[in-house]
C-alpha cells in the first residue's frame, strides 16, 4: 500500500489525478473501521489531515466556509451562533473522540443516510466546494447525495470546503437513536427557518438511500408560520409539518429499526424541531 | 511448569501488598499495574517466535459440510498450519454438562459462527486472510429457529436424543387449586450478550515435556483443562494453564472458546500461538444468555395472597448444551420469586435449536423469570387495584419459607425490609425544562429529541431472588495454598489459588483475609494456574463464599502449625499454650496471648522455616432435585436484593432515560464494602441493558448485529446514579457470614425498570429489551 | 514504510510498518505499549484512548501513516517516577477500576477532561465520557473518581 501525505491542497489534487483510485483519508473514523475490518484494501491512502486549509473556517458575510477536515469539536464550539443546525447535529456525532477526529468533508464522503451533518446542510442549502488538477465546482447539496453511500463526485475529485449560510433563523436538529450517546441515527431531522426570505429548510436522515428534503412540509412552514407577528406554532401546525416530513420518509425496516417507527417518530421530531426553531427565530429577532 | 520462561508480561505473582483487613474498603493489589496500563491481559501477551491465529467460521445457521479445501490456504506465505476437526487427536467434542460440541465442525454446521477451521500464520493478517481462502462447500438446510416449534416433537431432530436438552418439572403443595383472581401473561426475554470488554484471547506454549502451557482468560481454569487434556489427547498433568489478565466474563468465559484451538495450533507448530478474538469474533465465539418465553398464571384471594403460581418456561438454548441444563433448573426453581405460594407447577424446558448457544450469563436463569414474575406481581396488584410494595409485602419470603422445591430458606430472608426500605428512600426531583434545561438529562440526551414534550416519569420497583454456588448435589470446592514466612526479617503470606479473577476483586480479597487470618502486613498473591488444586468457576457469585473459604481454611490451618510450634519451641515460657491454642492470636507480626502479651515476634519464631497449608473448602452439601416432581434441596445460599427504578419516558418518540436507580441488597457481611457497591451498581448497568438496550438479534438463525456499532450496552449517559443501601444480615453457613453479591443485582434491575416505563406509558411491555417501537406501537 | 513519532516523550522510529495499519496495533504490537486496549477496533469502546498531538482520539482509528511525527500520549506516560498521575490515583481510590479493561482509555479521556474544565458538572463528565464504555462499574465509581480527580487537582493548582 502506498500512503501519501500532502501537506498542501495542489500537491494533493495532483497526487488525486495521478492516483484516482486513492482512498481518501481526513479523520479516519470512517475509513480505518473498513480498513480494520478488512472491507477495504485501497492500493492507495492519500491522507488530507496535514493540509492546513481544509481544517480552517474562515467568515464570508453571509456564508461560513467551512473547511472539509474542521472536526465536529470545533464546529460546535467555534459556529453555534452561525451554524446552530449544523452545531447541534455536530455534537449528537458519536463521541468525543469521534468528534475530535471526523469532519464534514468526511461524512460526505462516506454519504451514509444516516450523517448527521448532510439535514442541516440541506436545511441550510450549503453548497459542496470540490476540486480537482482541472479546477472546481460548488455542488448544490441537493444534487450532492446519489444513493446509499453513493456521491457525485468524479474519481479524481476533492472535497475541500462546504459554503454554509449564516443562520437567517432559528434551527434545529433531532436525532433518534435507541442509546441516549455514542448512537447512529435511526432518524433525523434538521430545520433552518430563514427569517428574512419567510422560507424553511428541512433535511431528513437515516430515513431513505440518501438524506432528503421534505419539500412539502417546507412550502406549509412557509405558508403558515406566522411571519408578522410571530404567534406561536400551534400542535396541529406541528402534527401536520410532521405528518408532511413523515410522509417525504422514504424508510425500511432493519436492524436500527422498523419503517413504521421512522416514519412515526419523524414525525414528532420534526414537528418539535419546527415549535424550537420558531421559538428561537422570534427570539433572535427580538433581540 | 517445563517452560521456564513465562511471555513478554505475564506475571506470576501480584506483588503490590494488600493492605487492610476484612470490612475494609481495600485497594485493589493490582490496581495499580491496571491505572498504569502495565497489567497484563491476555491480549498483551507476546513471546519470541510466535504465531497468530484465525479461526474460520461458518456464515450458515445449518448446513452440512460437504467438503473442506485447506489448500488455498496453505499455499499463503506465511501460513504454518491450517488445521480442521481431521487434526483432533483426542475428543472431537467437548461441553461443560453435555458433551455435544466439536472443537472444529464436522458433518453439520448447527449454528451460524461454529468454527470449522483454524490457521496459525506469522502475522495476524496473513493468518486472518489464509482462513478466508478455505474453501468449503456447504449443502445449506433449514435451520429450527424456534424454541417452542423445536420441542413440540415436529420439528427435525438437532441432536440425537432429541431437542429437549434438559425438561425441569416441580409440582409444589396442593395442586389445582382454586383462586378468587387469576392472572395470565406471557413474557419474552431477548438474548443478552456478556460483551465483557476484554476480547478472547490466549496464548498456547508447547513445551518440551511434550506437554503444553496456556496463558489466558477464563473463568475455571481446571474445568478448561480436563476439556483440552481429552481434546488433546494429553494426560491432565501436562496440560498447564496460566490465568492471564481477564478483562471481565460475566458467563461468557465459562465455556472454551479459543483454547483448545491454540493449543492444537501450538502442538501442530511447536511455536507459541497467540490469538485475539476481534469483537465481531467475540459475539460468535461465546454462549449468550437464553432468550425464553415464559407463560405465567397466578391465582390470588381477593386480598391478595398467592395461592399457586403456574409456569411454563421455554428457553431456547442453541446449538449446544454448554450449561443450559443448570440454567434451566434455575429458571424453574426461581420461578415462584421471592414470595411465598400454597402451589406451584413448573415446567421448565431449554431446547436444542441452530440460534447461537446459550449458557451462562450472569443471573443464571433467574434473569429471565425474574422479568416475567416481577412482571406478573404487577399485573396482579393492578387487577386488585393494589400497592404493588403492598402486594408484594404480603407475599414475601421470611427465614424458613419453602422454595417451590420444597427447600426451608434456612438464613435471613429481608424480602420485606428490601421492599420497605426501596419505598422509604427518597425520590429524585423531576427533570426541569424550564430555563437553562440541558438535553443532556432528557431522554435522548444530547440527540435533543425532546425539550420536555412527550415525558413522563414513571417509578417502578422489584425483588429478586439468586442462589449462591453450584446446586443439585454438585460437589463444589476451592483449594487454596497458603505459605508465611519471613522475607527480609518481615512476615509474609502468600496465597496461591487457582480462581479467576475477572475483574471482581477476589484477589484483593484473599489479601484481606489472609491478612485478618496471620496478622501480617504483607500479602502476596500468586497468580492463579493449574499448580494447585480447582478453585470451581468464577460464576453462581461464588467465588468469595468457596475460595474465600479456602484460603480462611488454610490460613487457620497455618496459623495452627504456626502456633504448635511455638509450643514446641516456647511451650515452657508459656505453658498455656500446650493446652489453649486457640486463647492465642497472631497480630501485627506477632503472637498475642489472651490477655495480650506478646509471646514472640513472628520473625522471631519462624525465622527459616515455612509452613504451608493446601486446603480445600466445601459449601454444606446440596442434592438433586427429583425429576419427576423437583423437590430436593439443591441450593447452598440464596441472595435477595430489590431495585426501584426511576425513569424519564419520551412516550411520542418512545425514548428512555432512566433518571436513578435505587437499590437495596442482603450481602450477609460486606467483606470490602466499596468492592460489594461495584458489583451492584455494574450489576445494575447489566439489567439495565437487558430492559432497554441490550439484544443479540437473530434473524432466521443469523446473527444481524454483532458488533458494538448494533450491540449497544450503557455508556455512562444511560447509566443514572445509583443509590443503594447494604443490608448485611450474616448467614451462619457461610465463612463470615458474606453472601455472594454478583448476580443478585442483574435480576430485579430488569423488572424494576420496565415496571417504571410501564407505569409512565401505561403499556404492557411484555418483552424486554423495550424498544421505542413497543412504546409507540410501531413494531 | 519507516514511521518515526515521539511517544511518551520519546522519539521512536519503526520500519516496516504497513501505513494502513492502526495506531493502536503500532503501539501494541510494534512499540509494546499494550495499555491502550482493543475491545472493538472501530470507535466504539474508547478503551484505546491516547492523545495525539493534544487531541484525545481512538488510536484504533488512526492510520499508522497518519502519526508521522505527531506527538502520542499513552496511558503508560501519564505516571511520574514514584507517583501516580491524581487521575490514576483517584480511580484507585475511588474503586473505579474492577476488570480494568476500560481503565486506561477512561484514564486518558479524564485527564483530557480536566485540562480543559477543571470543574466539570456531572453531566459534562458522562458527556465527555461516553465514548468509553465500562462494562464492569455501572460508572458510579468512575464518576466518582473523576470528581475527585477533579477536586484534588484544583487543590494542588495543577490548572
Ligand atoms: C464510533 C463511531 C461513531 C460514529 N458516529 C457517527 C454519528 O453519530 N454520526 C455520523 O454522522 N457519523 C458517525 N460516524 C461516522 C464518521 O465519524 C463520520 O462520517 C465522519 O464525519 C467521517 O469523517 P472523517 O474525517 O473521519 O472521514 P474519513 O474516515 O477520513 O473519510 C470518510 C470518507 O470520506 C472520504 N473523504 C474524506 N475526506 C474527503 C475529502 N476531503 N474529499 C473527498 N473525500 C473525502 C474518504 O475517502 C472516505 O470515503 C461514527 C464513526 C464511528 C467510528
Ligand atoms: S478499540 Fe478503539 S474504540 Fe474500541
Ligand atoms: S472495569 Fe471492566 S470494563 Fe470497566
Amino acid at each position: 500500500m502506498e500512503f501519501f501525505r500532502p501537506a498542501t491542497l495542489i500537491d494533493a489534487l495532483a497526487l488525486k489525478s495521478t492516483h484516482p483510485t486513492a482512498l481518501c483519508i481526513n479523520g479516519g473514523t470512517d475509513v480505518m473501521v473498513e480498513l480494520n475490518f478488512d472491507r477495504k484494501r485501497p492500493e492507495t491512502l492519500l491522507d488530507l489531515s496535514a493540509i492546513s486549509e481544509l481544517s480552517e473556517w474562515s467568515d464570508q458575510g453571509d456564508s461560513i466556509l467551512l473547511g472539509a477536515g474542521v472536526p465536529y469539536t470545533r464546529i460546535y464550539q467555534e459556529l453555534a451562533k452561525e451554524l446552530p443546525g449544523l452545531a447541534m447535529a455536530s455534537r449528537t456525532v458519536g463521541s468525543l473522540q469521534i468528534r475530535n477526529k471526523g469532519g464534514v468533508g468526511g461524512n460526505l464522503g462516506s454519504a451514509s443516510p444516516a450523517g448527521d451533518a448532510h439535514p442541516p446542510l440541506l436545511a441550510s442549502g450549503a453548497a459542496v466546494n470540490v476540486a480537482s488538477v482541472n479546477g472546481t465546482r460548488a455542488i448544490d447539496i441537493n444534487e450532492f447525495f446519489l444513493g446509499p453511500k453513493k456521491n457525485t463526485m468524479n474519481p479524481d475529485e476533492i472535497i475541500t470546503s462546504v459554503l454554509i449560510p449564516k443562520a437567517r433563523g432559528g434551527q434545529q436538529y433531532s436525532k433518534i437513536g435507541t442509546r441516549n450517546a455514542m448512537v447512529i441515527a435511526v432518524c433525523s431531522f434538521g430545520i433552518a427557518i430563514d427569517a428574512k426570505n419567510k422560507s424553511v429548510g428541512t433535511g431528513i436522515g437515516s430515513a431513505g438511500p440518501t438524506p432528503l428534503r421534505a419539500h412539502e412540509a417546507e412550502s406549509y412552514a412557509a405558508t403558515h408560520l406566522d411571519w408578522a407577528n410571530g404567534s406561536a406554532v400551534t400542535p396541529e401546525m406541528m402534527k401536520e409539518f410532521g405528518a408532511l416530513v413523515a410522509a417525504a420518509s422514504r424508510p425500511i425496516d432493519d436492524v436500527r429499526g422498523t419503517a413504521a417507527y421512522r416514519r412515526h417518530s419523524l414525525a414528532v421530531i420534526s414537528g418539535r424541531c419546527l415549535k424550537w426553531a420558531w421559538t428561537s427565530t422570534q427570539d433572535m429577532r427580538s433581540k | 511448569m517445563s517452560n521456564s520462561t513465562l511471555p513478554t508480561k505475564q506475571r506470576d505473582h501480584i506483588e503490590a501488598p494488600v493492605l487492610g483487613g476484612l470490612g475494609e474498603s481495600v485497594a485493589r493489589p493490582d490496581g495499580t499495574l491496571k491505572v498504569t496500563g502495565d497489567f497484563a491481559y491476555s491480549s498483551d501477551l507476546w513471546a519470541d517466535g510466535m504465531l497468530w491465529a484465525s479461526t474460520l467460521r461458518s456464515p450458515h445457521p445449518h448446513a452440512r459440510i460437504k467438503s473442506i479445501n485447506i489448500a488455498p490456504a496453505l499455499k499463503i506465505n506465511g501460513v504454518s498450519a491450517v488445521l480442521t476437526h481431521d487434526d483432533v487427536p483426542g475428543s472431537k467434542l467437548f461441553g461443560l454438562e453435555i458433551v455435544d460440541q466439536p472443537v472444529l465442525a464436522f458433518d453439520t454446521i448447527k449454528y451460524h459462527g461454529e468454527a470449522i477451521a483454524i490457521v496459525a500464520a506469522d502475522h495476524p493478517e496473513t493468518a486472518k486472510r489464509a482462513a478466508q481462502a478455505i474453501v468449503v462447500e456447504y449443502e445449506i438446510l433449514e435451520p429450527v429457529v424456534d424454541a417452542d416449534y423445536a420441542i413440540s416433537g415436529k420439528a427435525p431432530i438437532i441432536h440425537v436424543g432429541g431437542n429437549i436438552t434438559r425438561h425441569v418439572p416441580i409440582i409444589f403443595g396442593p395442586q389445582n387449586l382454586k383462586a378468587d383472581v387469576v392472572v395470565k401473561g406471557e413474557y419474552e426475554v431477548g438474548m443478552q450478550d456478556q460483551a465483557p470488554l476484554g476480547p478472547e484471547s490466549g496464548l498456547a506454549i508447547p513445551a518440551d515435556d511434550g506437554g503444553i502451557d496456556l496463558y489466558l482468560s477464563t473463568q475455571w481454569l481446571h474445568v478448561d483443562r480436563g476439556q483440552l487434556a481429552t481434546v488433546l489427547g494429553l494426560p491432565p498433568e501436562k496440560v498447564r494453564l496460566t490465568l492471564a489478565g481477564v478483562g471481565g466474563a460475566f458467563g461468557a468465559r465459562e465455556d472454551m472458546s479459543m483454547q483448545a484451538h491454540i493449543a492444537l495450533l501450538a502442538m501442530r507448530t511447536g511455536k507459541p500461538v497467540k490469538i485475539v478474538y476481534s469483537r465481531e469474533e467475540s459475539f460468535f465465539g461465546h454462549v449468550h444468555r437464553h432468550p425464553g418465553k415464559l407463560r405465567y398464571e397466578h391465582g390470588v384471594t381477593k386480598e391478595g395472597k398467592l395461592v399457586y403460581v403456574k409456569a411454563n418456561i421455554v428457553l431456547d438454548g442453541g446449538a449446544y448444551a454448554s450449561s443450559s441444563p443448570a440454567v434451566c433448573a434455575n429458571a424453574a426453581c426461581f420461578a415462584v420469586g421471592p414470595y411465598e405460594v400454597e402451589s406451584a407447577t413448573i415446567d421448565a424446558y431449554v431446547a436444542y435449536t441452530n440460534n447461537p448457544p446459550c449458557g451462562a450469563m450472569r443471573g443464571f436463569g433467574a434473569v429471565q423469570t425474574g422479568f416475567a414474575y416481577e412482571s406478573q406481581m404487577d399485573k396482579i396488584a393492578e387487577t386488585l387495584g393494589m400497592d404493588p410494595i403492598e402486594l408484594r409485602l404480603k407475599n414475601a419470603m421470611v427465614r424458613n419459607s419453602l422454595m417451590p422445591t420444597g427447600q426451608p430458606v434456612d438464613s435471613a430472608a429481608p424480602v420485606a425490609e428490601i421492599l420497605e426500605k426501596l419505598r422509604d428512600m427518597p425520590l429524585p426531583p423531576l427533570t426541569t425544562t424550564t430555563d437553562g434545561f440541558d438535553v443532556i438529562e432528557l431522554p435522548g440526551g444530547a440527540s435533543n429529541v425532546t425539550h420536555g414534550e412527550g415525558v413522563r416519569r414513571g417509578i417502578g420497583y422489584a425483588v429478586g431472588i439468586k442462589n449462591i454456588g453450584f446446586s443439585e448435589g454438585f460437589d463444589d470446592y476451592s483449594t487454596a495454598k497458603v505459605r508465611l514466612q519471613i522475607i527480609n526479617g518481615e512476615p509474609v503470606v502468600e496465597v496461591h489459588t487457582a480462581a479467576a479473577e475477572v475483574g471482581q476483586g477476589l484477589v484483593t480479597l484473599k489479601g484481606q483475609i489472609a491478612r485478618t487470618e496471620l496478622g501480617v502486613q504483607r500479602v502476596v498473591i500468586r497468580v492463579s494456574d493449574t499448580q494447585v488444586g480447582s478453585a470451581g468457576s468464577t460464576s453462581a457469585s461464588r467465588q468469595s463464599y468457596v475460595t474465600g473459604g479456602a484460603v480462611m481454611t488454610a490460613c487457620r490451618a497455618v496459623r495452627d502449625e504456626v502456633l504448635l510450634y511455638a509450643m514446641e519451641k516456647l511451650g515452657h515460657l508459656h505453658p498455656h499454650l500446650l493446652h489453649f491454642r486457640a486463647n492465642y492470636k497472631m497480630i501485627n507480626g506477632e503472637i498475642r496471648d489472651g490477655e495480650d502479651h506478646l509471646v514472640s515476634s513472628l520473625a522471631d519464631l519462624v525465622k527459616d522455616r515455612v509452613f504451608e497449608c493446601t486446603r480445600e473448602y466445601r459449601h454444606r452439601p446440596t442434592t438433586p432435585i427429583d425429576p419427576i416432581t423437583g423437590q430436593g434441596l439443591p441450593h447452598a445460599q440464596f441472595a435477595f436484593a430489590g431495585h426501584r427504578a426511576v425513569v424519564d419516558v419520551d412516550i411520542e418518540t418512545g425514548m428512555v432515560k432512566v433518571i436513578e436507580m435505587a437499590t437495596v441488597q442482603d450481602v450477609g457481611k460486606a467483606l470490602n464494602p466499596q468492592a460489594v457497591e461495584g458489583q451492584i451498581e455494574g450489576g445494575t448497568a447489566q439489567g439495565l441493558g437487558l430492559a432497554i438496550l441490550e439484544e443479540i438479534l437473530v434473524v432466521n438463525g443469523k446473527v444481524k448485529n454483532p458488533s458494538f456499532t448494533d450491540y449497544l450496552i450503557p455508556t455512562v449517559l444511560d447509566m443514572p446514579p445509583v443509590r443503594s443501601i447494604i443490608l448485611e444480615y450474616a448467614d451462619e453457613h457461610a465463612p463470615y457470614g458474606l453472601r455472594g453479591v454478583g448476580e443478585a443485582p442483574t435480576i430485579s434491575s430488569t423488572p424494576a425498570v420496565v415496571a417504571a416505563i410501564r407505569q409512565a406509558t401505561g403499556l404492557a411491555l411484555t418483552r424486554v429489551p423495550v424498544r421505542p417501537e413497543h412504546i409507540t406501537s410501531t413494531i | 514504510m519507516r514511521l518515526t513519532c515521539t511517544v511518551n516523550g520519546k522519539v521512536e522510529t519503526i520500519d516496516d510498518v504497513w501505513p494502513g495499519e492502526s495506531l493502536l496495533y503500532v503501539l501494541r504490537e510494534r512499540m509494546g505499549l499494550p495499555g491502550a486496549k482493543n475491545a472493538c477496533e472501530q470507535g466504539e469502546c474508547g478503551s484505546c484512548s491516547v492523545h495525539l498531538d493534544g487531541i484525545l482520539v481512538c488510536a484504533c482509528l488512526v492510520a499508522a501513516g497518519q502519526v508521522e511525527g505527531a506527538e502520542i500520549k499513552t496511558v503508560e506516560g501519564l505516571a511520574g517516577a514514584t507517583d501516580l498521575h491524581p487521575v490514576q490515583q483517584a480511580y484507585l481510590d475511588a474503586g473505579a477500576v474492577q476488570c480494568g479493561f476500560c481503565t486506561p482509555g477512561l484514564i486518558v479521556a479524564t485527564v483530557d477532561l480536566l485540562e480543559k474544565n477543571a470543574d466539570p458538572s456531572d453531566s459534562e463528565i458522562r458527556e465527555a465520557l461516553a465514548g468509553n464504555l465500562c462494562r464492569c462499574t455501572g460508572y458510579s465509581k468512575i464518576l466518582d473518581a473523576v470528581r475527585l480527580a477533579a477536586v484534588r487537582l484544583e487543590g494542588a493548582g495543577k490548572h
